[in-house]
């Protein structure tokens, strides 16, 4: 499949093209992977330091707000990172770029664990708030359902003997989920819940006091650039993985082949 | 048409049947999708005798406290400003219970028309506030949390200039 992507690829011309070359991403990804990673890193722990230690406690949640600092860019990228699985699903059903289906088998399970720990912080918020670890309203059901998804691409991307046919059926699986986005974005405006509706949006100013919401925002940088940096760093090991395997492979044949000409 | 047109225009197709389909079922399902009725459903049909949930606001002024048979009970009023109904509860409240506040609570409505709780959520709102300014607001008089939501957050720094010459509200 390499050989077939980086053949076609100079006489196309097609943009998606030249990245999916994988020797391009290697060589790409590795300049940008510092760039990633450092600002990520220190972007967070100010963030989360300013949040925790500095940002003033709210007039009737407590310090217990504080755990907005990692719920809600948690909340966040597990939606942006389904929406990025639904991308290269989408790529790798119309174009067949093997790169794509690589980046989706590898962003799987960080958008697993980032919808985990949103939901796990978001129920220690509830107890002491709304008096409840857990409830069945709109907004957390579907977020639940969200991780369920991921479960679900994860599994059956591996299910098969040949990776070809699992990356098709979790394709499908990943686009035929992305209905749920939607509906966890405007599960606390179509209907009622207990979850509040959004403090940030597009339309109208927020609703979070400025020394809250600059902590936020920083902290939701900072744990964006290190999700891209995680699947950034996943997906280049998979592609080397891949080209390892070629090599051992093609070794294995020319060995054979000389065995049986002697 | 090439195959990749082919299979672009079958997955936009199918994306957008499954969405037109999603989007009837949940048109259709919307009455059980909600985790609660306002009272002004509750009012409009009879629920006598089936477990459901309530929300609104505690109405002002109505949150009364009863220790009677032994354990600590309270009884108030939710309205969702069009209409109210009675609730009495036994148990321990949520911290951010109070006056105005919004809550969620399930139980069964007697014949009686009262409400009998068992369990009660306090609901918060999309605001967050430091103590300071809330503080800042209720003192200059521009936000009674007793009778609703604070003002806009881009005119939280006014008070502090302007403490008098605001109406209440």
């Amino acid at each position: 499949m390499d050989a077939r992507s980086s053949a076609a690829s100079p006489r196309s011309g097609h943009v998606l093209h030249r990245f999916a070359n994988p020797g391009q991403f290697l060589r790409l990804s590795g300049r940008v992977l510092p760039w990633l990673y450092w600002p990520g890193v220190l972007l967070t722990a100010g963030a989360l330091i300013w949040g925790v230690f500095f940002a003033p406690s709210d007039w009737q949640q407590g310090d217990t707000v504080r755990i907005m600092y990692v719920h809600v860019p948690f909340a966040w990228l597990a939606s942006a990172g389904y929406f990025s699985l639904a991308v290269c699903s989408f790529i790798s059903l119309v174009w067949r770029h093997p790169l794509a289906d690589l980046a989706a088998v590898e962003l799987g399970p960080v958008g697993a664990a980032f919808t985990a720990v949103c939901l796990a912080t978001g129920s220690l918020w509830g107890k002491p708030t709304w008096g409840a670890w857990w409830v069945w309203d709109a907004r957390l059901t579907s977020v639940f359902v969200l991780l369920l998804l991921y479960l679900g691409h994860i599994a059956l991307v591996r299910a098969f003997d040949d990776p070809t046919r699992g990356y098709r059926a979790g394709a499908i699986l990943a686009l035929v989920g992305v209905i749920n986005l939607p509906i966890i974005k405007f599960s606390v405006d179509w209907w009622n819940t207990l979850h509040q509706p959004a403090s940030i949006g597009l339309t109208g100013a927020p609703t979070i006091a400025s020394s809250m919401l600059w902590p936020l925002l920083f902290s939701a940088i900072g744990f964006t650039l290190l999700f891209a940096a995680i699947v950034v760093t996943r997906t280049r090991a998979a592609v080397m993985e891949r080209r390892i395997r070629g090599l051992l492979m093609a070794k294995a044949s020319s060995a054979s082949e000389q065995e049986a000409l002697s | 048409m090439t195959r990749k047109h082919k299979r672009l225009v079958l997955i936009l197709a199918c994306g957008l049947g499954l969405g037109s389909a999603a989007a009837l079922t949940l048109t259709a399902f919307s009455d059980n999708l909600v985790y609660f009725v306002s009272p002004t459903d509750l009012a409009k049909s009879d629920h006598t005798g089936r477990q459901l949930r309530l929300g609104g606001l505690v109405e002002q002024g109505t949150v009364e406290r009863t220790s009677a048979t032994g354990s600590a009970g309270v009884r108030f009023k939710v309205t969702d400003g069009s209409a109210d109904v009675p609730v009495v509860y036994k148990g321990i409240l949520p911290d951010l219970f109070r006056e105005g506040q919004g809550v969620i609570v399930l139980g069964t409505r007697e014949p009686d028309g009262v409400f009998r709780a068992s369990e009660v959520l306090a609901k918060h709102d999309e605001t967050y506030m430091p103590k300071e300014v809330a503080d800042a607001l209720k003192k200059s008089g521009r936000w009674n949390p007793g009778a609703g939501p604070p003002p806009p957050a881009s005119t939280w720094n006014e008070p502090i200039k302007q403490v008098t010459g605001q109406p209440p509200g």
